[in-house]
């Protein structure tokens, strides 16, 4: 592997240092300033759908996804600003509002990416009219669960099974408020072909739209499972 | 698609002329339309299978352009343009007529099959707002009335080339 020069940045007012090419998320995860995110998962390729990462960048008036924003020499960014707090209030209301988050009914209460984003900003209610269609759930696998009610599409499990299982069995299917993931062509995930029952979309799933039947939600997530494996076949 | 003509050589053509290019796959998709009228399943499932490409991201493609069409369309097709001109201009009252008077919902087609109402936004007309498309014949600042006599014209098999 060869090593990227070094830039320098500042991050909430500290000097950092990380190779080029580096986006700004991972340059402050990697210096202990978490910024929020749902779709973004070290291992996979980011996707800038959640929104929650949104950074402001002095001298522009824009904001900017930090999971697709590669840092730059001598950028100034702030992370967690009250315009910013603001923005992730409403990102995380809308997110809820769009389906259907009642975390004590769910299966990862407590476990769960989205509610623990929502406790930490403060969210307490949803202020936004619910404007959501009910969404089938398919337990048709034997062990894999889908509730599709509980999705907040941030296609993790779609990439996790394109770029580290490889098979490519999830998608979404149509768009705007009629999004789904679905299964090779809509197929119910019991009829799947080409499904390898890795379970790993389950694994990194931030919320409770993806379980193993029966088991332990602490048991099945494991959010760190593509860096593992990304990390392991780099080895050599 | 027992009968098969020669519907599947001239879709073998076309995967041809794009080397299997999975970067192809629209264009390929909008030739496998105009050659079999619409996508169904198996179809997909054939290009997903020529071009290699996972059938799941074969779907989520198809879905996303409403131009894709998954069942059998009718024997003539009515679009009608949902864009904020037509619809500000009333082409809901025209749809719902035409709903009423030919018996179908909207984005199916009649029992019969010869007629499908279907919908696009903006068709670039908006001076001629409401627009209806009948077949190929855009009518412009359409009124329940006229759409309703040339449909039930196209049906009886009369050509109508004025606008």
């Amino acid at each position: 592997m060869t090593l990227n020069p070094m830039i320098t940045l500042k991050i909430d007012g500290v000097q950092i240092s990380v190779p080029e090419g580096t986006t700004i998320l991972k340059a402050a995860k990697d210096n202990g300033i978490l910024i929020p995110t749902l779709c973004d998962l070290e291992g996979l390729t980011p996707y800038g759908g959640c929104r929650l990462c949104l950074v402001e960048v002095t001298g522009s008036p824009k904001l900017f996804p930090a999971c697709i924003t590669p840092a730059s020499p001598g950028m100034e960014v702030t992370t967690n600003s009250d315009r910013l707090k603001d923005y992730r209030r409403t990102a995380v209301q809308m997110l809820m509002a769009e389906r259907v988050h009642i975390c004590a009914v769910c299966v990862a209460n407590d476990h769960c990416e989205l509610q623990a984003l929502a406790n930490q900003l403060g969210v307490d209610h949803v202020a936004l009219e619910r404007n959501f269609t009910r969404e089938q759930i398919d337990s048709s696998h034997d062990f894999l669960v889908i509730d599709r009610n509980r999705c907040i599409l941030c296609t993790r499990c779609i990439r996790i099974c394109d770029q580290i299982e490889g098979v490519h069995t999830l998608d979404l299917k149509l768009r705007s408020k009629n999004t789904e993931v679905i299964m090779d062509l809509d197929e119910s995930w019991g009829n799947s072909c080409s499904c390898t029952s890795c379970r790993k979309c389950a694994k990194v799933c931030p919320v409770g739209a993806i379980y193993i039947e029966g088991e332990p939600i602490t048991q099945t997530k494991n959010r760190d499972v593509a860096e593992f494996i990304t990390a392991r076949r780099n080895r050599k | 698609m027992a009968t098969s003509d020669n519907r599947r050589i001239r879709l073998e053509k076309v995967l041809k002329e794009h080397n299997y290019q999975e970067s192809a796959l629209l264009e390929i998709l909008h030739s496998a339309q105009e050659i079999y009228g619409y996508l169904d399943r198996n179809l997909l499932m054939d290009i997903a299978g020529s071009l290699n490409l996972p059938p799941s991201h074969v779907y989520g493609v198809t879905t996303f352009y409403s131009f894709f069409k998954m069942r059998k369309p009718g024997e003539h097709i009515v679009t009608a343009c949902l864009g904020t001109a037509c619809y500000v201009k009333g082409v809901e009252q025209i749809i719902a007529a035409i709903e009423k008077e030919f018996n179908l919902k909207r984005g199916g087609s009649t029992a019969d099959g010869k007629l499908s109402l279907l919908f696009t936004r903006c068709i670039g007309a908006c001076a001629m707002a409401p627009a209806i498309i009948i077949d190929d014949q855009v009518i412009g600042k359409a009124t329940k009335e006229i759409v309703i006599s040339k449909i039930k014209n196209t049906l009886g098999g009369i050509k109508d080339e004025t606008v």
